[in-house]
């Protein structure tokens, strides 16, 4: 920011800060705009917004909190960091539910207002911790009456006090922004796009953010200003994006670049919706984003589309996936390519669906009925996302076959930066279509080439007209066949079908040395948590490692020659031990679980503090 | 498709080579033959055809026939053919359901289907039974039905496929019965001609199972007392020396008879192309058990906008306001910055 200030301004290499605030208060807007601004200050950001499932719990209380927390830093990050630096609270019940992840020293700035009698009772608190000074002792507190001055700063444009009111977050928003440094300048850009139909409300918000900007510029007790300074990216052109963006854009991206339309099956669910929303915006890229009635509906009208020729995904979380189980068996009998996305949230049942977890890995590999096995790939960040939709897609048509997505609340709600990959060196999934035959010959739509792939044989293509179905198929030509030792060979071929995909994957890479004491194995959101705890560790001069599996079925073919190559092996996992499960069944080499599931990601701390026991242990 | 004059078809080019498993006497052989003779007057290529399927007995038919096919799982065909109409409206989709799997299983999507009203034909082979898993009453077999799974008499009280039908705003109604092969072709063809979802229902017997279940519609001497034809700007007459009519009494249809006073002006007046849906769904409300005719033909026939041709026009539409999708462009929409 241009402006001077006399306030000492202090280097930092990294910071975290949340803002947090009742779910109306505008907290996901807010740390949005941190991340976006401060990712293109060139920070490295990681991010990870936390709300509560009802839309509008009662205002001020405890389950109504919503936030947003940002990791921010001049080095590389992996995660959204696992204590907070600086935490705004509007409202006591945001105070009492996050106070616990601010350091000791962190900057603790609330809302005064809000800490009237109503809003203490409403959580819990006994007195007013503003003012009986218990926070001094641990925090930097700064008590700022966001509503009075918010209301002083839009008077005149004739707002209501409730609009008035409305504007606070841009207030919260200016006051990080000086405390860190930041730029006004892309959120001013922001409010005028999005509010620019209505200039009364987008002035207000720009008058709030500059309040709370000049605030922290002028008010005596924030003595210091904060910088972090620009990470050492690979050179490129970036973007902030967030996971289900980024899946989305990998699903366009893949379609585009195989020349086919793109088919979406979905039924709204928390927290995949937003694939359907970004894709309902990409029409012009020849989209058909189709809003069925039910999962089950979605899922059949993808193998519709699939067995007409077309690129067809459906996406959903747990609950929606135990719809289409049934269809997904058919999705494998017809061996029709297609992509299943699961963006895990807490289960069972309804479960916890704002939070995430991955106790959704059993349900992708065997949640079908008869033997009925798919390819399961997972994306470990957001940005990962993009990729992993085009290698789906890929191993998709080239297999001839569906394909499990998993990926979970955290990847996809977080946000990261992107670098924008050059268009021309993107992988293109070429898709061969059955060619027609010449005079007399018979089609046989099961006929498969040597990964086991039958043809895709497209509907208006002239002698191929041919019957699939959910009954079992004679080989080769796939007509009805109840025949015993038919059925058991395609068991056996299908199965084999998904075992040959690993001839056609990388081989698995390991970060750190090629063996040693302690390997880390993890798949999914926990990536970064681990990254960062086994780079901790290695930097403290342990002998350990970390492997991150992308290919969760068929395992990348050296994997258990790596798995063999530490004297320990441990798999943290937001579950009770899926693919431990899985490991053990597969390999007779002894394993250690690291599992959680409140509904949280893995704190660096966590897996760093379990890394340190077991090398002990 | 090319102009050159297409190759003319035969009934038998429709045949696929696979053995038609049907029992002896089941009303399924006659839709097929029908639907054999009726394709090739319809000037489609046989690849340009597709059938999809549930399950149950009549959810056979794709293999049956030489165009593309999928039996897909029960209750759920009018989804797969949703989502392959709306990536290829070139094609010419059916879908073939039976009275469990269209209405029970799969209602949901009988219903959002229909509403879609998606160039999509849908046969309902209605047989008041679950045929392939052995006798089970279905949503319509009649109260006090007795089957395997009703020893004392069915007592869901059951549904009227058609009325189901016009209250999910379908566009085109109709139907047929399986013994009477002519009407049951022109209802094809009328169907097949129709843009939108067209709904015929179809009465065919299961003759292991429930047969002789629609004898009052079919028995030589019963029939044209049973059955009212409908025919459009025609007035609501039968009988076997048709002179019974019916009227509307307020709101209520009512049997009358012609002569003694009642002419055929006093009777309704068939419009199956009438906005309003109440004709319609009044036919489908007349139920033999009730003393009334049962209409065959066509109930309803009118126009209404079609997802699949909404859905690619909103590409076109975003293609003309956005220009073709652009990767490039998608990338580097919104804020980013450069690393050097
Ligand atoms: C998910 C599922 N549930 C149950 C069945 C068993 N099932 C197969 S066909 C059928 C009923 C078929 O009745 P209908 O649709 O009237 O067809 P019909 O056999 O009479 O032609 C049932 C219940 C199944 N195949 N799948
Ligand atoms: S059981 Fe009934 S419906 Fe099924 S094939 Fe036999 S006669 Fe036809």
């Amino acid at each position: 920011m241009s402006t001077a200030t006399e306030k000492p301004r202090q280097q930092l290499d990294e910071a975290t800060v949340r803002f947090c605030g009742d779910s109306g208060d505008g907290m996901q807007l807010a740390g949005t705009q941190f991340t976006n601004t401060s990712a293109l200050a060139g920070n490295d950001v990681a991010t990870f917004p936390d709300f509560p499932a009802e839309i509008r719990a009662p205002r001020g209380t405890k389950a109504g909190v919503s936030g947003f927390q940002i990791h921010f830093s001049s080095r590389d990050i992996y995660t959204p960091g696992d204590t907070v630096d600086a935490l705004v609270a509007m409202n006591p019940a945001a105070l009492i539910t996050n106070i616990g992840d601010l350091r000791d020293g962190g900057i603790l700035v609330c809302n005064e207002s809000a800490f009237d009698k109503k809003g203490l009772e409403q959580a819990g608190y006994a007195s007013n911790p503003l003012e009986d000074g218990s926070l001094e002792q641990s925090y930097k507190l700064h008590k700022v009456d966001m509503t009075k001055l918010t209301r002083l700063a839009v008077e005149g444009l004739g707002l209501s006090q409730k609009e008035a009111d409305r504007c606070r977050n841009f207030f919260a928003m200016g006051l990080v922004f000086w405390l860190y440094d930041r730029s006004l300048d892309p959120t001013l850009r922001f409010i005028d796009a999005k509010f620019g139909k209505n200039p009364d409300v987008a002035e207000a918000n720009r008058r709030a953010l500059k309040a709370g900007y000049n605030y922290g510029e002028t008010v005596e007790a924030i003595s210091t200003q904060y910088h972090v300074g620009k990470a050492d990216l690979t050179p490129g052109t970036y973007r902030n994006i967030m996971g289900n963006t980024a899946l989305a854009w990998g699903l366009v991206t893949a379609a585009h670049l195989s020349k086919r339309r793109l088919f979406l099956g979905a039924y709204p669910i928390t927290p995949a919706s937003d694939i359907l929303h970004e894709l309902a915006k990409l029409k012009n890229f020849d989209v058909l984003t189709f809003q069925a009635e039910d999962e089950i509906a979605a899922v059949t009208a993808t193998i519709g589309a699939s067995f007409a020729g077309e690129m067809a995904v459906t996406a959903s979380s747990g609950p929606g996936i135990a719809l289409k189980g049934e269809a997904l068996g058919l999705a494998v009998m017809t061996e029709l390519p297609m992509i299943v996305i699961n963006v895990q949230r807490g289960g069972p049942s309804t479960g916890l669906p704002t939070k995430t977890e991955q106790a959704d890995l059993f349900q992708a590999m065997y949640g079908r009925n008869g033997e009925c096995p798919m390819p399961v790939i997972a994306a470990s960040s957001p940005a990962d996302c993009f990729e992993v939709a085009q290698e789906a897609w890929r191993i998709a048509v080239e297999h001839m076959i569906p394909v499990f997505l998993l990926t979970d609340g955290y990847i996809a709600n977080g946000s990261e930066p992107w670098r924008i990959p050059d268009v021309g060196s993107l992988p293109r999934t070429e898709v061969k279509y059955a060619e027609p035959l010449s005079n007399g010959d018979v089609f046989h739509p099961y006929e498969r080439n040597e990964r086991l792939a039958r043809p895709w044989a497209r509907p208006g293509t002239p002698t191929l007209m041919h019957r699939v179905g959910g009954l079992e198929k004679q080989d080769i030509t796939g007509n009805v066949s109840y025949d015993p030792a038919n059925h058991q060979h395609m068991i056996e071929t299908r199965a084999r079908k998904v075992e040959l995909i690993a001839d056609h994957i990388p081989l698995q890479e390991v970060d750190g040395p090629e063996s040693g004491d302690l390997l880390v194995v993890s798949w999914g959101g926990p990536y970064g948590s681990c990254a960062t705890a086994v780079h901790t560790a290695l930097a403290a001069g342990k002998s350990v490692a970390h492997c991150h599996l992308r290919y969760l079925n068929p395992f990348p073919k050296n994997f258990e020659q790596i798995l063999r190559s530490y004297k320990k092996v441990l798999v943290p996992e937001l579950n009770c031990g899926q693919l431990l499960t899985i490991l053990r069944s597969k390999f007779d080499i002894p394993l250690v679980g690291l599992n959680k599931v409140q509904g949280k990601p893995f704190q660096v701390g966590e897996i760093l503090d379990r890394i340190h026991a077991e090398l002990e242990g | 498709m090319s102009t050159d004059a297409l190759p003319v078809l035969k009934p038998t080019d429709f045949a696929s080579d696979q053995d038609v498993r049907w029992c002896p006497g089941c009303g399924d052989y006659a839709i097929l033959a029908q639907m054999k003779k009726v394709l090739p007057s319809l000037g489609v290529p046989r690849e340009k055809i597709v059938f999809i399927s549930g399950i149950g007995c009549s959810s056979r038919f794709p293999y049956y026939m030489n165009t593309y096919g999928m039996h897909s799982i029960h209750g759920r065909a009018p989804a797969v053919a949703s989502g392959l109409k709306t990536v290829r409206p070139d094609l010419q989709v059916w879908v073939i359901t039976g009275d469990g799997d269209g209405l029970s299983i799969g209602g949901n999507h009988l219903m959002h289907a229909i509403r879609r009203n998606m160039d999509l034909n849908i046969i309902l082979f209605n047989n008041r039974i679950y045929g392939l898993t052995k006798g089970q009453y279905s949503p319509t077999s009649l109260l006090g039905a007795k089957t395997k799974s009703s020893p004392m008499g069915a007592i869901d009280n059951p549904l009227n496929p058609l009325s189901i039908v016009v209250g999910a705003e379908g566009t085109f109604v109709a139907r047929t019965i399986d013994t009477n092969l002519k009407h049951m072709g022109k209802v094809m063809e009328r169907a097949a001609a129709h843009s939108g979802t067209s709904f015929i229902e179809v009465y065919q017997n299961c003759h292991v199972f429930n047969d002789g279940a629609w004898n009052y519609a079919k028995e030589r001497d019963e029939k044209e007392d049973n059955v009212l034809e409908l025919e459009h700007g025609k007035p609501m007459i039968f009988g076997k020396n048709r002179d019974k009519g019916i009227r509307l009494n307020g709101l209520e249809p009512e049997v009358v008879e012609l002569g003694k006073g009642i002419s055929e002006d006093d009777l309704l007046f068939h419009d199956e192309r009438a906005t309003e849906p109440s004709l319609a769904y009044l036919l489908t409300r007349m139920r033999h058990q009730d003393g009334f005719p049962e209409p065959i033909g066509v109930f309803r026939a009118v126009e209404s906008p079609q997802y699949d041709d909404l859905i690619n026009r909103q590409i076109e539409q975003a293609i003309g306001t956005q220009g073709p999708g652009d990767l490039e462009k998608l990338f580097h929409s919104g804020d980013t910055w450069t690393v050097s």
